[in-house]
């Protein structure tokens, strides 16, 4: 019954479209398809979720579905978008993880055949090392990279995402070859905080928010987050105030399919745009602790041209790609 | 330990309420429909219907998701027993036994010691959370890559039990899944192997998907090849459709030997639901009084599997609450849950929200309770499709296999592969050797090679790492020990053997 209904209106809806009405009332009766390239429960899958309910609660679209196909750190759901060729009512999550995978997964596809939409959020890049280790801050840290880089063990992430990236930048920035840190990848954040908490290894690094709890109940020593300048209302100090010349964000964001036209993309962006200005979303973004990096259109693909030569650049130096 | 006490009593005061019982009720019907689905475990049927309960106030949502996921879990142990399709990996070895049963007549007994046995384990593992979960913790994450890598050798040590009659056959299966665990990017360097450039394999094979193709579409492609000369009967119901007091006897210690595997292990980061289920299962194996039954429907080879499949979810939620720690697919999902709300789970939940926590705690105990009266007097039912004739079963459940796979993994190449699983299934069957090694080797395998090269990576290359810690060195010793005294007893009866 419900999935006639649904034909029905999306049949009406697309006689609306053939009708020609204009693009501004094709905002209202849009009945996007989200796809978040990863399993359930994760950062994109969460993004997707989020997104879904502030379209439709704030009236940016009629209707939208989230769609997961995970794997290869999202490389095998971007294979299927760029087949969405024209497809004005779909987008995809993605982000910074999404740039290296497709490198290191030498992917097929690459986020150029995309149509860049927006950037939505980002999350800082926090070190941080057992509350009980003699390393107290980022020189502390940095002394010891300098005396024997493979005695310093790094908790993280899965190789070549955004973790790993990070730490080569830190070694690359205190002067240590990034071929020789000794970076341990992990599956899922749980299994590298209990590696950092009980000692495992000398440093952990993520984003701020995994570790905010053990920080505060006294856990972990935060050495420093990865921020451009110091956040406000965060009491953390920046790697860039201790003399470490290292900024990187975890950003998220959300692209179209390849081959759209002008009026396509201009509905997409207005959609978007109303979406993250509504009250629901500004309400998930303080409750998942998530900062608004909103930037969107040209100054987002100029973006993530950059970042597409800065991760090459990165994972070439650290020995990822070839 | 009274604060606990009191708080949980607080708890239980808020999730009795009749809407908030409604709302259990809901969760744990839909959680058990949808986990039917052959494939979609628990994790998959929590976040299929997660997005339900986010118009519902915290404590509303989090009683209706904790029914989905007991439903969830009880579903994914039903297609186990019924129509020998685990739903997840760590309802495999309920199949094992539990459809023997199920083809003997005796599928009512066997769903009913999963369904008592997990509410049994749900409820000793709940109480174990409530009551020790931030001092465990603390011994949880001093569990090292070192002392992982000798859980899993204890582990690798006890598959032998699911070998059935001819090691070097069980080997040969094993060592299939040992191979296929390759598959993928290796987690350490980020290259991929032997991935023959598909990207769809770059993630490794899905263990359910390996595990729906074998035992379900490699048994009714069996089933199909003999259906004109040697049609195997399936007796839906022989005697009592309910435990009979000897089924009582036998499955409760099984229960309490479950839970205490299963709890402990499933607290551990890294510990997962499935080597307790296998540790079970092998110690079940030994101490039964029926050895005789074990490979054609022993009720100890489900009732024990099953309560420590449940006391390891409990136990993985030890972690999350105390630690914001996600240690499985479901807690990770329940995790978003919480963030839904604004709520982050860690050392300071308990403090900040403990209304939240107790409610959710309670919550456990009515949808575990709820499953129990729901489901026990539709086990006649359940065993009813047993009477559907063959030929419709089998292509009923192939059609299943096929819904499940895609629901999980929307790719062609995912449903090939579950095509050729099934294929080598057949074979497998045909020639005797035992299927579930090979799936054991595909969860095990990869999971002992990372812990043991981050255990030799930290210790810069140093292989002593792996007996230094006193935990490692004590679980490799059972290893040994457990690996050796069964050829020193058969050594010693042998002689005895020619004595007399």
């Amino acid at each position: 019954m419900f999935h006639s209904y649904k034909m029905v209106t999306g049949a009406v809806a697309a006689l609306l479209v053939a009708a020609g009405l204009s693009t501004g009332a094709l905002g209202q009766s849009l009945e996007l398809k989200i796809m978040a390239p990863a399993a359930p429960g994760g950062g994109w899958d969460q993004t997707a979720r989020a997104m879904q309910a502030a379209l439709t609660e704030s009236g940016a679209v009629k209707s939208a579905q989230v769609v997961n196909v995970p794997g290869a750190g999202g490389t095998v759901g971007l294979a299927q978008f760029v087949n969405a060729k024209g497809d004005g009512s779909q987008l995809m999550v993605n982000g910074f993880v999404m740039v290296g995978a497709i490198l290191t997964n030498k992917a097929p596809v690459t986020l150029a055949q995309t149509t860049p939409i927006a950037r939505l959020t980002a999350e800082n890049q926090a070190i941080v090392v057992p509350a009980n280790s003699p390393i107290k801050n980022a020189k502390d840290l940095a002394e010891a990279l300098k005396a024997d880089p493979a005695k310093v063990t790094w908790a993280g992430g899965s190789a070549g995402g955004t973790d790993h990236i990070m730490v080569g930048l830190f070694a690359k920035a205190v002067g240590v070859d990034p071929t020789k840190i000794n970076y341990v990848p992990f599956s899922g954040g749980g299994e590298a905080l209990a590696a950092i908490l009980g000692g495992k290894v000398t440093a952990g690094v993520s984003g701020y928010g995994e570790f905010e709890g053990q920080i505060k109940a006294g856990k972990l020593r935060l050495i420093g987050i990865a921020a451009e300048k110091p956040v406000p209302g965060l009491d953390a100090p920046t790697l860039k105030d201790q003399g470490i010349d290292l900024a990187i964000v975890n950003w998220r964001s959300v692209v179209a399919p390849p081959g759209l036209d002008e009026a396509q993309t201009k509905t997409l962006l207005a959609a978007i745009d109303k979406m993250v200005k509504s009250k629901q979303w500004q309400e998930t973004l303080k409750a998942k602790n998530w900062d608004d990096a909103y930037l969107s259109g040209e100054a987002f693909a100029t973006f993530l041209q950059n970042e597409q030569v800065r991760v090459a650049e990165v994972l070439q130096s650290i020995g990822l790609v070839k | 330990m009274l604060d606990s006490v009191f708080a949980l009593a607080q708890g239980f005061s808020v999730a009795l309420e009749p809407t908030k019982l409604l709302f259990a009720l809901i969760g744990v019907f839909l959680g058990t429909a949808v986990g039917v689905l052959p494939g979609i475990g628990p994790a998959l049927t929590v976040a299929l219907l997660l997005p339900v309960t986010f118009k519902l106030d915290p404590t509303g949502s989090l009683i209706m998701f904790a029914g989905i996921y007991y439903g969830g879990m009880y579903g994914g142990s039903t297609t186990s027993i019924l129509i020998n399709t685990p739903g997840e990996s760590a309802s495999m070895i309920t199949a094992l036994e539990g459809n023997k049963m199920a083809k003997a007549g005796r599928g009512g007994p066997a769903l009913a010691t999963s369904a008592v046995g997990s509410f049994v384990a749900g409820l000793i593992a709940t109480i174990g959370l409530a009551l020790f979960a931030p001092w465990l913790v603390e011994i949880a994450i001093q569990f090292g890559p070192a002392d992982y890598f000798a859980l899993m050798i204890v582990a690798f040590v006890t598959v032998s039990a699911t070998f059935g009659d001819s090691p070097l056959r069980g080997l040969t299966s094993l060592f299939i899944g040992l191979m296929l665990g390759l598959v993928g990017i290796d987690a350490l360097s980020g290259q991929a192997r032997l991935t023959f450039g598909v990207p769809e394999l770059l993630d490794g094979v899905e263990v359910t998907t390996l595990a729906v193709g074998l035992f379900a579409v490699g048994e009714a492609l069996f089933v199909a090849s003999r259906m004109k000369h040697a049609p195997e009967t399936i007796e839906p119901v022989r005697g009592s459709l309910w435990m009979t007091r000897e089924d009582w006897k036998r499955s409760w210690k099984p229960w309490l030997r479950g839970t205490a595997l299963g709890f402990p292990i499933g607290s551990l980061p890294a510990g997962g639901a499935e080597i307790p289920t296998f540790l079970s299962y092998t110690i079940e194996k030994r101490l039964t009084k029926h050895p005789e039954e074990f490979g054609k429907g022993a009720i100890e080879g489900v009732a024990g599997p099953e309560a420590a499949n449940n006391a390891s979810a409990a136990g993985t939620l030890m972690p999350l609450l105390t630690l914001g720690l996600p240690t499985s697919a479901t807690a990770a999902i329940l995790l978003a849950g919480f963030q839904q709300y604004g709520l982050n789970p860690g050392p300071l939940l308990f403090a900040e929200r403990p209304d939240l926590v107790w409610g959710l705690i309670a919550s456990l105990f009515i949808a575990n309770a709820m499953l129990v009266i729901l489901n026990l007097p539709l086990i006649g039912l359940w065993v009813r499709l047993l009477a559907i004739p063959q030929p419709w079963l089998y292509a009923g459940i192939l059609v299943f296999a096929a819904m499940g796979t895609i629901a999980a993994n929307p790719s062609p190449v995912e449903l090939v592969m579950l095509a050729v699983f099934g294929l080598l299934g057949f074979v497998m069957r045909r020639y005797d050797y035992p299927i579930a090694p090979m799936v054991v080797g595909l969860i095990l395998g990869p999971m002992a090679e990372t812990q043991l090269r981050r255990a030799l990576q930290i210790s810069l290359g140093d292989p002593m790492a792996l007996i230094e810690s006193p935990l490692a060195a004590t679980l490799l010793a059972i290893a040994a020990l457990a690996l050796v005294a069964p050829l020193l007893f058969r050594g010693l009866s042998r002689f005895k053997a020619d004595e007399d």
